[in-house]
Protein backbone atom coordinates (compact mmCIF):
# COMPACT_ATOMS: atom_id res chain seq x y z
CA UNK A 1 0.00 0.00 0.00
CA UNK A 2 1.54 3.10 -0.94
CA UNK A 3 -0.55 5.54 0.70
CA UNK A 4 -1.88 4.92 3.92
CA UNK A 5 -5.09 6.52 3.61
CA UNK A 6 -6.50 3.77 1.06
CA UNK A 7 -6.84 2.06 4.26
CA UNK A 8 -10.21 3.34 4.25
CA UNK A 9 -10.77 1.11 1.62
CA UNK A 10 -10.80 -2.04 4.05
CA UNK A 11 -13.50 -0.74 6.33
CA UNK A 12 -15.89 -0.38 2.97
CA UNK A 13 -14.93 -3.11 1.57
CA UNK A 14 -16.12 -5.29 5.02
CA UNK A 15 -19.54 -3.14 5.50
CA UNK A 16 -20.30 -4.12 2.08
CA UNK A 17 -19.60 -8.07 2.06
CA UNK A 18 -21.66 -8.05 5.15
CA UNK A 19 -24.62 -6.65 3.22
CA UNK A 20 -23.62 -9.13 0.18
CA UNK A 21 -23.79 -11.87 2.61
CA UNK A 22 -27.81 -10.45 3.45
CA UNK A 23 -28.69 -9.28 -0.19
CA UNK A 24 -28.08 -13.23 -1.49
CA UNK A 25 -29.56 -14.92 1.80
CA UNK A 26 -32.77 -12.43 1.26
CA UNK A 27 -32.82 -13.47 -2.68
CA UNK A 28 -32.68 -16.94 -1.57
CA UNK A 29 -35.48 -17.31 1.07
CA UNK A 30 -37.39 -14.87 -1.92
CA UNK A 31 -36.63 -17.86 -4.26
CA UNK A 32 -37.62 -20.78 -1.84
CA UNK A 33 -41.39 -18.47 -1.02
CA UNK A 34 -41.74 -19.52 -4.66
CA UNK A 35 -41.28 -23.19 -4.05
CA UNK A 36 -43.04 -23.12 -0.60
CA UNK A 37 -45.08 -20.13 -0.82
CA UNK A 38 -46.54 -20.51 2.71
CA UNK A 39 -43.31 -19.74 4.59
CA UNK A 40 -43.34 -17.07 6.69
CA UNK A 41 -45.95 -16.03 4.80
CA UNK A 42 -47.10 -13.58 7.86
CA UNK A 43 -43.88 -13.05 10.16
CA UNK A 44 -41.82 -11.75 6.38
CA UNK A 45 -44.17 -11.50 3.98
CA UNK A 46 -42.36 -11.46 -0.01
CA UNK A 47 -42.65 -7.73 -0.61
CA UNK A 48 -40.58 -7.34 3.25
CA UNK A 49 -38.16 -9.58 1.68
CA UNK A 50 -37.81 -8.50 -1.74
CA UNK A 51 -37.18 -4.92 -0.49
CA UNK A 52 -33.95 -6.01 1.58
CA UNK A 53 -32.92 -7.95 -1.40
CA UNK A 54 -32.54 -4.86 -3.65
CA UNK A 55 -31.49 -2.50 -0.85
CA UNK A 56 -29.10 -4.55 0.49
CA UNK A 57 -27.60 -5.23 -3.51
CA UNK A 58 -28.05 -1.48 -4.13
CA UNK A 59 -26.28 -0.32 -1.38
CA UNK A 60 -23.36 -2.48 -1.08
CA UNK A 61 -22.69 -1.98 -4.65
CA UNK A 62 -22.05 1.41 -3.69
CA UNK A 63 -20.30 0.89 -0.80
CA UNK A 64 -17.87 -0.75 -2.88
CA UNK A 65 -17.91 1.87 -5.34
CA UNK A 66 -16.96 4.35 -2.26
CA UNK A 67 -14.55 1.90 -0.98
CA UNK A 68 -12.95 1.83 -4.45
CA UNK A 69 -12.99 5.22 -4.97
CA UNK A 70 -11.06 5.94 -1.75
CA UNK A 71 -8.57 2.79 -3.25
CA UNK A 72 -7.67 3.86 -6.73
CA UNK A 73 -7.95 7.40 -5.68
CA UNK A 74 -4.52 8.27 -3.84
CA UNK A 75 -2.55 6.00 -5.92
CA UNK A 76 -4.01 8.14 -9.40
CA UNK A 77 -4.10 11.27 -7.77
CA UNK A 78 -0.34 10.70 -5.96
CA UNK A 79 -1.67 11.90 -2.51
CA UNK A 80 -3.22 11.05 0.64
CA UNK A 81 -6.88 11.40 0.81
CA UNK A 82 -8.29 14.99 1.82
CA UNK A 83 -9.41 13.41 4.81
CA UNK A 84 -9.52 10.05 6.45
CA UNK A 85 -12.02 11.23 9.20
CA UNK A 86 -14.37 12.43 7.00
CA UNK A 87 -14.52 8.87 5.14
CA UNK A 88 -15.20 7.37 8.18
CA UNK A 89 -17.69 9.52 9.16
CA UNK A 90 -19.56 8.95 5.67
CA UNK A 91 -19.19 5.08 6.16
CA UNK A 92 -21.02 5.57 9.57
CA UNK A 93 -23.61 7.48 8.69
CA UNK A 94 -24.20 4.55 5.92
CA UNK A 95 -24.08 1.50 8.06
CA UNK A 96 -26.61 3.99 10.56
CA UNK A 97 -29.25 4.84 7.73
CA UNK A 98 -28.64 0.97 6.38
CA UNK A 99 -29.33 -0.34 9.66
CA UNK A 100 -31.98 2.00 10.40
CA UNK A 101 -33.87 0.91 7.06
CA UNK A 102 -33.65 -2.69 7.32
CA UNK A 103 -35.06 -2.59 11.05
CA UNK A 104 -37.69 -0.40 9.85
CA UNK A 105 -38.67 -2.91 6.79
CA UNK A 106 -38.99 -5.69 9.48
CA UNK A 107 -41.45 -3.49 11.40
CA UNK A 108 -43.54 -2.27 8.69
CA UNK A 109 -42.15 0.86 8.32
CA UNK A 110 -41.21 1.69 4.31
CA UNK A 111 -42.11 3.93 1.38
CA UNK A 112 -43.58 2.20 -2.05
CA UNK A 113 -41.83 3.36 -4.70
CA UNK A 114 -39.68 0.16 -5.88
CA UNK A 115 -35.84 0.57 -4.70
CA UNK A 116 -36.45 4.23 -2.82
CA UNK A 117 -38.42 2.39 -0.21
CA UNK A 118 -36.22 4.08 2.64
CA UNK A 119 -37.68 5.88 5.29
CA UNK A 120 -37.15 9.47 4.47
CA UNK A 121 -34.70 10.21 7.08
CA UNK A 122 -32.44 7.37 5.71
CA UNK A 123 -32.68 9.28 2.33
CA UNK A 124 -31.85 12.63 2.95
CA UNK A 125 -28.75 10.77 5.65
CA UNK A 126 -27.97 9.13 1.80
CA UNK A 127 -27.92 12.82 0.45
CA UNK A 128 -25.15 13.95 3.58
CA UNK A 129 -23.11 10.68 3.17
CA UNK A 130 -22.95 11.49 -0.66
CA UNK A 131 -21.64 14.99 0.29
CA UNK A 132 -19.41 14.46 2.52
CA UNK A 133 -18.22 11.90 -0.10
CA UNK A 134 -18.30 13.96 -3.34
CA UNK A 135 -16.21 16.88 -0.97
CA UNK A 136 -14.04 14.21 0.20
CA UNK A 137 -12.67 13.14 -3.23
CA UNK A 138 -12.92 16.33 -4.84
CA UNK A 139 -10.68 18.04 -2.99
CA UNK A 140 -8.02 14.72 -3.08
CA UNK A 141 -8.34 15.10 -6.83
CA UNK A 142 -8.03 18.73 -7.06
CA UNK A 143 -4.97 19.01 -4.81
CA UNK A 144 -3.40 16.34 -6.96
CA UNK A 145 -2.72 14.54 -10.30
CA UNK A 146 -5.37 14.82 -12.41
CA UNK A 147 -6.10 11.64 -15.11
CA UNK A 148 -8.46 10.48 -17.49
CA UNK A 149 -9.63 7.77 -14.89
CA UNK A 150 -10.22 10.13 -11.90
CA UNK A 151 -12.20 12.81 -14.06
CA UNK A 152 -14.46 9.70 -15.52
CA UNK A 153 -14.97 8.41 -11.75
CA UNK A 154 -15.50 11.28 -10.20
CA UNK A 155 -18.28 12.78 -12.87
CA UNK A 156 -19.81 9.42 -12.71
CA UNK A 157 -19.89 9.86 -8.99
CA UNK A 158 -20.82 13.56 -9.11
CA UNK A 159 -23.87 12.85 -11.08
CA UNK A 160 -25.26 9.98 -9.49
CA UNK A 161 -25.37 12.16 -6.70
CA UNK A 162 -27.48 14.65 -8.24
CA UNK A 163 -29.59 12.07 -9.82
CA UNK A 164 -30.36 11.44 -5.84
CA UNK A 165 -32.49 14.37 -5.68
CA UNK A 166 -35.02 13.04 -7.48
CA UNK A 167 -35.64 9.99 -5.37
CA UNK A 168 -37.51 12.94 -3.09
CA UNK A 169 -39.67 14.00 -5.59
CA UNK A 170 -43.14 11.65 -5.66
CA UNK A 171 -45.43 13.50 -7.98
CA UNK A 172 -49.58 12.47 -7.58
CA UNK A 173 -49.67 11.56 -10.89
CA UNK A 174 -48.80 8.05 -10.92
CA UNK A 175 -47.10 8.27 -14.55
CA UNK A 176 -45.38 11.36 -13.71
CA UNK A 177 -44.00 9.61 -10.88
CA UNK A 178 -43.10 6.82 -12.95
CA UNK A 179 -41.03 8.75 -15.27
CA UNK A 180 -39.01 10.60 -12.87
CA UNK A 181 -38.64 7.26 -10.92
CA UNK A 182 -36.62 6.06 -13.87
CA UNK A 183 -34.18 9.23 -13.73
CA UNK A 184 -32.62 7.65 -11.04
CA UNK A 185 -33.14 3.67 -11.49
CA UNK A 186 -32.40 3.96 -15.47
CA UNK A 187 -29.75 7.31 -15.42
CA UNK A 188 -27.90 5.08 -13.02
CA UNK A 189 -27.23 1.33 -14.05
CA UNK A 190 -27.77 2.33 -17.85
CA UNK A 191 -25.45 6.03 -17.69
CA UNK A 192 -23.76 7.17 -14.60
CA UNK A 193 -22.76 3.40 -12.76
CA UNK A 194 -21.20 2.81 -16.33
CA UNK A 195 -19.09 5.75 -15.86
CA UNK A 196 -17.84 4.55 -12.74
CA UNK A 197 -17.35 1.37 -14.00
CA UNK A 198 -15.43 2.39 -16.82
CA UNK A 199 -13.16 3.69 -14.39
CA UNK A 200 -12.72 1.38 -12.32
CA UNK A 201 -11.92 -0.95 -14.92
CA UNK A 202 -9.42 1.13 -16.61
CA UNK A 203 -7.65 1.37 -13.23
CA UNK A 204 -7.78 -2.83 -13.18
CA UNK A 205 -6.11 -3.17 -16.28
CA UNK A 206 -3.58 -0.18 -15.93
CA UNK A 207 -2.28 -1.91 -12.84
CA UNK A 208 -2.87 -5.57 -13.90
CA UNK A 209 -1.63 -5.71 -17.37
CA UNK A 210 1.06 -2.41 -17.27
CA UNK A 211 -0.58 -0.93 -20.72
CA UNK A 212 0.42 2.24 -21.47
CA UNK A 213 -1.69 4.88 -19.54
CA UNK A 214 -2.62 7.18 -22.71
CA UNK A 215 -4.09 3.83 -24.15
CA UNK A 216 -6.01 3.22 -21.61
CA UNK A 217 -7.17 6.82 -21.18
CA UNK A 218 -8.41 7.07 -25.20
CA UNK A 219 -10.61 3.65 -24.48
CA UNK A 220 -12.14 5.15 -21.44
CA UNK A 221 -13.44 8.41 -23.32
CA UNK A 222 -14.48 6.15 -26.00
CA UNK A 223 -16.61 4.03 -24.09
CA UNK A 224 -18.09 6.11 -21.59
CA UNK A 225 -18.96 8.41 -24.82
CA UNK A 226 -20.88 5.31 -25.88
CA UNK A 227 -22.60 4.88 -22.99
CA UNK A 228 -24.33 8.11 -22.31
CA UNK A 229 -24.76 9.17 -26.11
CA UNK A 230 -26.99 5.68 -26.21
CA UNK A 231 -28.11 5.14 -22.41
CA UNK A 232 -29.62 9.05 -21.84
CA UNK A 233 -32.17 8.55 -24.61
CA UNK A 234 -32.51 5.12 -23.90
CA UNK A 235 -34.12 5.49 -20.79
CA UNK A 236 -37.12 5.50 -23.79
CA UNK A 237 -37.50 1.94 -23.56
CA UNK A 238 -39.03 2.51 -20.21
CA UNK A 239 -41.19 5.25 -21.51
CA UNK A 240 -43.34 2.26 -23.79
CA UNK A 241 -46.46 1.63 -21.26
CA UNK A 242 -46.45 3.89 -18.75
CA UNK A 243 -48.25 6.77 -19.83
CA UNK A 244 -45.62 8.63 -21.86
CA UNK A 245 -46.13 9.58 -26.00
CA UNK A 246 -45.90 7.22 -28.65
CA UNK A 247 -42.72 8.82 -29.87
CA UNK A 248 -40.44 7.02 -27.45
CA UNK A 249 -41.49 4.05 -28.87
CA UNK A 250 -38.84 4.62 -32.05
CA UNK A 251 -36.46 6.44 -29.65
CA UNK A 252 -36.23 3.95 -26.88
CA UNK A 253 -35.74 0.90 -29.25
CA UNK A 254 -33.12 2.88 -31.64
CA UNK A 255 -31.82 4.64 -28.84
CA UNK A 256 -31.08 1.07 -26.71
CA UNK A 257 -29.51 -0.87 -29.62
CA UNK A 258 -27.00 0.43 -28.95
CA UNK A 259 -26.63 0.51 -25.24
CA UNK A 260 -25.16 -2.68 -26.09
CA UNK A 261 -22.27 -0.69 -27.52
CA UNK A 262 -20.80 0.16 -24.14
CA UNK A 263 -20.25 -3.07 -23.22
CA UNK A 264 -18.83 -4.48 -26.14
CA UNK A 265 -16.32 -1.90 -26.06
CA UNK A 266 -15.71 -2.59 -22.08
CA UNK A 267 -15.13 -6.52 -23.10
CA UNK A 268 -13.41 -5.83 -26.04
CA UNK A 269 -11.16 -3.13 -24.13
CA UNK A 270 -10.22 -5.71 -21.40
CA UNK A 271 -9.26 -8.28 -23.56
CA UNK A 272 -6.99 -6.44 -26.30
CA UNK A 273 -5.29 -4.63 -22.98
CA UNK A 274 -4.50 -8.35 -21.55
CA UNK A 275 -3.34 -9.36 -24.96
CA UNK A 276 -1.16 -6.28 -26.00
CA UNK A 277 0.04 -6.12 -21.78
CA UNK A 278 3.49 -6.78 -20.91
CA UNK A 279 2.83 -7.20 -16.94
CA UNK A 280 2.66 -10.65 -15.65
CA UNK A 281 0.80 -9.79 -12.43
CA UNK A 282 0.43 -12.05 -9.80
CA UNK A 283 -3.30 -11.41 -8.65
CA UNK A 284 -4.39 -13.68 -11.22
CA UNK A 285 -7.85 -13.75 -9.51
CA UNK A 286 -8.35 -9.99 -9.98
CA UNK A 287 -7.90 -10.52 -13.84
CA UNK A 288 -10.10 -13.19 -14.16
CA UNK A 289 -12.81 -11.12 -12.21
CA UNK A 290 -12.37 -8.70 -14.61
CA UNK A 291 -12.13 -10.21 -17.38
CA UNK A 292 -15.37 -12.16 -16.21
CA UNK A 293 -17.11 -8.99 -15.40
CA UNK A 294 -16.68 -7.31 -19.17
CA UNK A 295 -17.89 -10.48 -20.89
CA UNK A 296 -20.84 -11.33 -18.26
CA UNK A 297 -21.83 -7.60 -18.46
CA UNK A 298 -22.36 -7.51 -22.53
CA UNK A 299 -23.88 -10.46 -21.69
CA UNK A 300 -26.52 -9.46 -18.82
CA UNK A 301 -27.10 -6.11 -19.44
CA UNK A 302 -26.00 -5.93 -23.65
CA UNK A 303 -27.24 -9.29 -24.85
CA UNK A 304 -30.17 -9.99 -22.35
CA UNK A 305 -31.03 -6.64 -22.55
CA UNK A 306 -31.48 -5.76 -26.06
CA UNK A 307 -33.79 -9.49 -26.26
CA UNK A 308 -36.66 -7.79 -25.17
CA UNK A 309 -35.73 -4.08 -25.68
CA UNK A 310 -37.73 -3.32 -28.90
CA UNK A 311 -40.90 -2.25 -28.43
CA UNK A 312 -42.52 -4.97 -30.85
CA UNK A 313 -41.42 -7.09 -28.49
CA UNK A 314 -41.22 -5.91 -24.71
CA UNK A 315 -45.03 -5.15 -26.01
CA UNK A 316 -45.29 -8.68 -24.99
CA UNK A 317 -42.62 -9.24 -22.79
CA UNK A 318 -42.95 -6.39 -20.63
CA UNK A 319 -42.95 -6.95 -16.71
CA UNK A 320 -42.57 -11.12 -17.25
CA UNK A 321 -40.11 -12.88 -15.81
CA UNK A 322 -38.00 -12.20 -18.54
CA UNK A 323 -37.32 -8.94 -17.24
CA UNK A 324 -36.21 -10.98 -13.79
CA UNK A 325 -33.75 -12.96 -15.87
CA UNK A 326 -32.34 -9.77 -17.38
CA UNK A 327 -32.03 -7.61 -13.77
CA UNK A 328 -30.06 -10.87 -12.35
CA UNK A 329 -27.49 -11.27 -14.93
CA UNK A 330 -26.97 -7.46 -16.01
CA UNK A 331 -26.51 -6.14 -12.28
CA UNK A 332 -24.61 -9.40 -11.39
CA UNK A 333 -22.14 -8.91 -14.52
CA UNK A 334 -21.43 -4.87 -15.01
CA UNK A 335 -21.63 -3.96 -10.96
CA UNK A 336 -21.42 -7.22 -8.74
CA UNK A 337 -18.42 -8.65 -10.96
CA UNK A 338 -16.58 -5.17 -11.04
CA UNK A 339 -17.13 -4.96 -7.15
CA UNK A 340 -15.85 -8.20 -6.09
CA UNK A 341 -12.47 -7.84 -9.11
CA UNK A 342 -11.63 -4.92 -7.49
CA UNK A 343 -11.80 -6.37 -3.64
CA UNK A 344 -9.94 -9.09 -4.73
CA UNK A 345 -6.95 -6.67 -6.45
CA UNK A 346 -7.24 -4.96 -3.40
CA UNK A 347 -7.81 -6.73 -0.45
CA UNK A 348 -4.20 -8.58 -0.67
CA UNK A 349 -2.42 -5.23 -0.19
CA UNK A 350 -4.66 -3.47 1.88
CA UNK A 351 -4.00 -6.83 4.44
CA UNK A 352 -0.39 -7.23 4.05
CA UNK A 353 -0.85 -10.90 2.35
CA UNK A 354 1.24 -10.70 -1.06
CA UNK A 355 1.92 -12.77 -2.70
CA UNK A 356 -1.05 -14.41 -2.22
CA UNK A 357 -2.45 -16.88 -5.30
CA UNK A 358 -6.05 -16.77 -4.61
CA UNK A 359 -7.23 -19.94 -6.03
CA UNK A 360 -10.26 -20.51 -3.71
CA UNK A 361 -11.14 -16.99 -4.54
CA UNK A 362 -11.37 -18.48 -8.60
CA UNK A 363 -13.56 -21.35 -7.32
CA UNK A 364 -16.14 -19.05 -5.82
CA UNK A 365 -15.61 -17.09 -9.53
CA UNK A 366 -16.89 -20.44 -11.28
CA UNK A 367 -19.44 -21.02 -8.50
CA UNK A 368 -21.00 -17.43 -8.58
CA UNK A 369 -20.63 -17.26 -12.62
CA UNK A 370 -22.30 -20.52 -13.37
CA UNK A 371 -25.26 -20.09 -10.84
CA UNK A 372 -25.88 -16.88 -11.98
CA UNK A 373 -25.83 -17.77 -15.67
CA UNK A 374 -27.96 -20.59 -14.84
CA UNK A 375 -30.20 -19.00 -13.16
CA UNK A 376 -30.98 -16.58 -15.98
CA UNK A 377 -31.49 -19.22 -18.73
CA UNK A 378 -34.20 -20.67 -16.41
CA UNK A 379 -35.91 -17.55 -15.66
CA UNK A 380 -35.69 -16.97 -19.23
CA UNK A 381 -37.05 -20.05 -20.12
CA UNK A 382 -40.00 -18.95 -17.88
CA UNK A 383 -40.44 -15.81 -19.34
CA UNK A 384 -40.72 -17.33 -22.69
CA UNK A 385 -43.51 -19.76 -21.46
CA UNK A 386 -45.09 -17.06 -19.15
CA UNK A 387 -45.39 -14.33 -21.54
CA UNK A 388 -46.81 -16.89 -24.48
CA UNK A 389 -49.35 -18.36 -22.45
CA UNK A 390 -50.32 -15.02 -20.19
CA UNK A 391 -49.66 -12.19 -23.31
CA UNK A 392 -50.10 -14.48 -26.41
CA UNK A 393 -52.84 -16.69 -25.36
CA UNK A 394 -54.60 -14.47 -22.30
CA UNK A 395 -54.29 -16.70 -19.84
CA UNK A 396 -54.56 -15.47 -16.45
CA UNK A 397 -51.59 -14.72 -14.35
CA UNK A 398 -51.96 -17.26 -11.14
CA UNK A 399 -52.98 -20.46 -13.73
CA UNK A 400 -49.70 -19.37 -15.83
CA UNK A 401 -47.41 -19.27 -12.63
CA UNK A 402 -48.32 -22.90 -11.56
CA UNK A 403 -47.18 -23.36 -15.34
CA UNK A 404 -43.72 -22.34 -13.92
CA UNK A 405 -43.05 -24.36 -10.90
CA UNK A 406 -40.33 -26.48 -12.30
CA UNK A 407 -38.23 -23.26 -13.40
CA UNK A 408 -38.62 -21.93 -10.31
CA UNK A 409 -37.57 -25.09 -8.08
CA UNK A 410 -33.76 -24.81 -10.67
CA UNK A 411 -33.70 -20.91 -10.09
CA UNK A 412 -33.53 -22.07 -6.75
CA UNK A 413 -30.95 -24.55 -7.24
CA UNK A 414 -28.69 -22.05 -9.62
CA UNK A 415 -29.35 -19.28 -5.90
CA UNK A 416 -28.27 -22.02 -3.82
CA UNK A 417 -25.00 -22.36 -6.03
CA UNK A 418 -24.76 -18.40 -6.11
CA UNK A 419 -25.05 -18.10 -2.31
CA UNK A 420 -22.41 -21.14 -1.70
CA UNK A 421 -20.07 -18.96 -4.24
CA UNK A 422 -20.86 -15.95 -2.43
CA UNK A 423 -20.09 -17.20 1.24
CA UNK A 424 -16.67 -19.05 -0.41
CA UNK A 425 -15.98 -15.16 -1.57
CA UNK A 426 -16.42 -13.74 1.95
CA UNK A 427 -14.20 -16.37 3.33
CA UNK A 428 -11.33 -16.34 1.40
CA UNK A 429 -11.24 -12.44 1.40
CA UNK A 430 -11.68 -12.59 5.35
CA UNK A 431 -10.84 -15.28 6.67
CA UNK A 432 -7.76 -17.31 4.92
CA UNK A 433 -4.45 -16.16 6.25
CA UNK A 434 -2.23 -17.26 4.11
CA UNK A 435 -2.87 -19.53 0.87
CA UNK A 436 0.32 -20.14 -1.34
CA UNK A 437 0.65 -22.80 -4.08
CA UNK A 438 3.79 -23.90 -5.75
CA UNK A 439 3.71 -24.69 -9.04
CA UNK A 440 4.23 -28.07 -10.24
CA UNK A 441 7.35 -28.99 -12.51
CA UNK A 442 6.91 -27.36 -15.98
CA UNK A 443 5.82 -30.07 -18.54
CA UNK A 444 7.86 -30.36 -21.91
CA UNK A 445 5.22 -30.70 -24.34
CA UNK A 446 5.06 -34.55 -25.98
CA UNK A 447 7.28 -34.88 -29.34
CA UNK B 1 -6.76 6.30 -36.45
CA UNK B 2 -4.74 6.83 -32.96
CA UNK B 3 -3.20 10.40 -35.01
CA UNK B 4 -7.20 11.51 -36.08
CA UNK B 5 -8.36 10.64 -32.27
CA UNK B 6 -6.10 11.90 -29.80
CA UNK B 7 -7.53 11.71 -26.30
CA UNK B 8 -8.00 14.93 -25.84
CA UNK B 9 -10.34 14.42 -28.91
CA UNK B 10 -12.06 12.02 -27.56
CA UNK B 11 -12.55 13.62 -24.27
CA UNK B 12 -14.49 16.71 -26.67
CA UNK B 13 -16.55 14.45 -28.25
CA UNK B 14 -17.80 12.99 -24.77
CA UNK B 15 -18.50 15.85 -23.38
CA UNK B 16 -20.11 17.94 -26.11
CA UNK B 17 -22.25 14.58 -27.46
CA UNK B 18 -23.33 13.87 -23.79
CA UNK B 19 -24.36 17.84 -23.32
CA UNK B 20 -26.37 17.45 -26.90
CA UNK B 21 -28.09 14.63 -25.71
CA UNK B 22 -28.75 15.52 -22.02
CA UNK B 23 -30.37 18.56 -24.05
CA UNK B 24 -32.62 16.43 -26.02
CA UNK B 25 -33.49 14.26 -23.23
CA UNK B 26 -34.54 17.42 -21.01
CA UNK B 27 -36.71 18.50 -23.92
CA UNK B 28 -38.45 15.57 -24.71
CA UNK B 29 -39.21 14.95 -20.84
CA UNK B 30 -40.49 18.51 -20.94
CA UNK B 31 -42.90 17.88 -23.60
CA UNK B 32 -44.07 14.14 -22.18
CA UNK B 33 -44.28 16.06 -18.97
CA UNK B 34 -47.36 18.51 -20.50
CA UNK B 35 -48.23 15.10 -22.53
CA UNK B 36 -49.27 12.94 -19.39
CA UNK B 37 -50.86 16.38 -17.50
CA UNK B 38 -53.32 17.01 -20.39
CA UNK B 39 -53.68 13.53 -22.25
CA UNK B 40 -52.76 10.49 -21.16
CA UNK B 41 -53.81 11.03 -17.51
CA UNK B 42 -57.34 13.29 -18.48
CA UNK B 43 -59.70 10.64 -18.66
CA UNK B 44 -59.99 10.91 -14.84
CA UNK B 45 -59.65 13.57 -12.84
CA UNK B 46 -56.57 12.98 -10.11
CA UNK B 47 -59.42 13.50 -7.12
CA UNK B 48 -58.59 13.35 -3.32
CA UNK B 49 -59.26 9.93 -3.49
CA UNK B 50 -56.81 9.02 -5.65
CA UNK B 51 -54.42 10.80 -4.18
CA UNK B 52 -55.05 8.98 -1.04
CA UNK B 53 -55.14 5.49 -2.50
CA UNK B 54 -51.81 6.06 -4.19
CA UNK B 55 -50.48 6.80 -0.64
CA UNK B 56 -51.90 3.36 0.37
CA UNK B 57 -50.22 1.59 -2.23
CA UNK B 58 -47.05 2.84 -1.29
CA UNK B 59 -47.70 2.76 2.46
CA UNK B 60 -47.90 -0.90 2.37
CA UNK B 61 -45.41 -1.57 -1.12
CA UNK B 62 -47.75 -3.98 -3.05
CA UNK B 63 -44.97 -2.87 -5.72
CA UNK B 64 -42.59 -5.44 -4.28
CA UNK B 65 -45.38 -8.15 -5.25
CA UNK B 66 -47.63 -6.89 -7.93
CA UNK B 67 -46.63 -5.28 -11.06
CA UNK B 68 -48.28 -1.85 -11.90
CA UNK B 69 -48.00 -1.32 -15.71
CA UNK B 70 -45.48 -3.61 -16.10
CA UNK B 71 -43.07 -1.96 -13.19
CA UNK B 72 -42.67 -3.90 -10.02
CA UNK B 73 -42.28 -7.71 -8.51
CA UNK B 74 -43.22 -10.51 -10.71
CA UNK B 75 -44.84 -12.37 -7.76
CA UNK B 76 -48.43 -11.67 -8.23
CA UNK B 77 -50.82 -10.17 -10.71
CA UNK B 78 -50.80 -7.16 -12.77
CA UNK B 79 -53.31 -4.25 -11.09
CA UNK B 80 -52.84 -1.72 -14.16
CA UNK B 81 -55.94 -3.33 -15.67
CA UNK B 82 -57.33 -4.79 -12.58
CA UNK B 83 -60.32 -3.11 -12.59
CA UNK B 84 -61.43 -4.42 -16.42
CA UNK B 85 -60.41 -8.06 -15.24
CA UNK B 86 -63.30 -6.99 -12.14
CA UNK B 87 -65.67 -5.37 -14.68
CA UNK B 88 -65.95 -2.50 -12.50
CA UNK B 89 -63.31 -0.11 -14.99
CA UNK B 90 -67.20 2.33 -14.74
CA UNK B 91 -68.17 1.81 -11.67
CA UNK B 92 -66.71 2.57 -8.80
CA UNK B 93 -68.92 1.74 -5.52
CA UNK B 94 -68.89 -2.21 -7.02
CA UNK B 95 -65.08 -1.63 -7.45
CA UNK B 96 -64.71 -0.53 -3.35
CA UNK B 97 -67.28 -3.52 -2.05
CA UNK B 98 -65.27 -5.90 -4.39
CA UNK B 99 -61.72 -4.47 -3.31
CA UNK B 100 -63.01 -4.67 0.22
CA UNK B 101 -63.85 -8.49 0.49
CA UNK B 102 -61.31 -8.90 -1.53
CA UNK B 103 -58.34 -7.44 1.09
CA UNK B 104 -60.84 -8.82 4.17
CA UNK B 105 -60.35 -12.25 3.07
CA UNK B 106 -56.79 -12.23 3.40
CA UNK B 107 -54.10 -14.11 3.72
CA UNK B 108 -56.22 -17.54 2.38
CA UNK B 109 -53.59 -19.83 4.14
CA UNK B 110 -54.93 -22.07 1.61
CA UNK B 111 -51.31 -24.53 1.24
CA UNK B 112 -49.33 -23.92 -0.91
CA UNK B 113 -50.94 -20.82 -2.73
CA UNK B 114 -48.77 -17.77 -2.71
CA UNK B 115 -50.34 -15.28 0.32
CA UNK B 116 -51.23 -11.76 0.32
CA UNK B 117 -51.01 -10.33 3.68
CA UNK B 118 -54.09 -8.86 5.58
CA UNK B 119 -54.35 -5.37 5.87
CA UNK B 120 -55.76 -2.99 7.94
CA UNK B 121 -57.21 -0.59 6.06
CA UNK B 122 -60.50 2.05 6.80
CA UNK B 123 -63.21 2.13 4.22
CA UNK B 124 -62.05 5.47 3.49
CA UNK B 125 -58.65 3.86 2.29
CA UNK B 126 -60.01 0.91 0.78
CA UNK B 127 -61.84 3.60 -1.26
CA UNK B 128 -58.95 5.50 -2.18
CA UNK B 129 -57.28 2.23 -3.53
CA UNK B 130 -59.50 1.24 -5.78
CA UNK B 131 -60.13 4.60 -7.18
CA UNK B 132 -56.47 4.94 -7.93
CA UNK B 133 -56.32 1.79 -9.72
CA UNK B 134 -60.24 2.80 -11.59
CA UNK B 135 -58.21 5.94 -12.07
CA UNK B 136 -54.73 4.02 -13.22
CA UNK B 137 -56.44 1.73 -15.95
CA UNK B 138 -58.30 5.01 -17.78
CA UNK B 139 -54.77 6.03 -18.34
CA UNK B 140 -53.72 5.66 -21.73
CA UNK B 141 -50.80 3.57 -21.93
CA UNK B 142 -50.43 2.42 -26.05
CA UNK B 143 -53.32 -0.21 -25.28
CA UNK B 144 -50.45 -2.38 -23.27
CA UNK B 145 -50.92 -5.08 -21.86
CA UNK B 146 -51.90 -7.20 -24.56
CA UNK B 147 -55.45 -8.44 -23.59
CA UNK B 148 -57.07 -8.73 -19.75
CA UNK B 149 -54.93 -11.53 -18.07
CA UNK B 150 -52.60 -8.04 -17.43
Amino acid sequence: MKYQSQKVALAYFTVAMALFAIQVLAGLLAGWIYISPNTLSEALPFNIVRMIHTNALIVWLLLGFFGGTYYLLPEEAERELFSVKLAYLQLAILVVGTLGAVGSYLIGIHGGREFLEQPLWVKFGILVAALIFLANVTLTSLGGRKTAITNILLLGLWLLSLLWIFAFINPHNLALDKMYWWFVVHLWVEATWELVMAAILGFLMLKLTGVDREVVEKWLYVIVSCALFSGILGTGHHYFWIGTPSYWQWTGSIFSIFEAAPFFAMMSFAFIMVWKGKRNHPNKAALLWSLGCSVVAFFGAGVWGFLHTLHGVNFYSHGTQVTAAHGHLAFYGAYVMLNLAMITYAMPVLKGREPYNQVLNMASFWLMTSGMAFMTFTLTFAGVVQTHLQRVMGMFYMEVQDQLALFYVMRFGAGAAVGVGALLFIYTEFIVRREIITPGPVQVPGE
Amino acid sequence: MSEILTKARARNVFYGGSLFFTAVFVLMVWHSHHYIVTKSTAALPLTEEVVLGKQVWERHSCINCHTLHGEGAYFAPELGNVTTRWGVYDDPDTAFEIMKSWLEAQPSGVEGRRQMPFFALTDEEIRGLSEFLRWADHNDTQNWPPNDAG
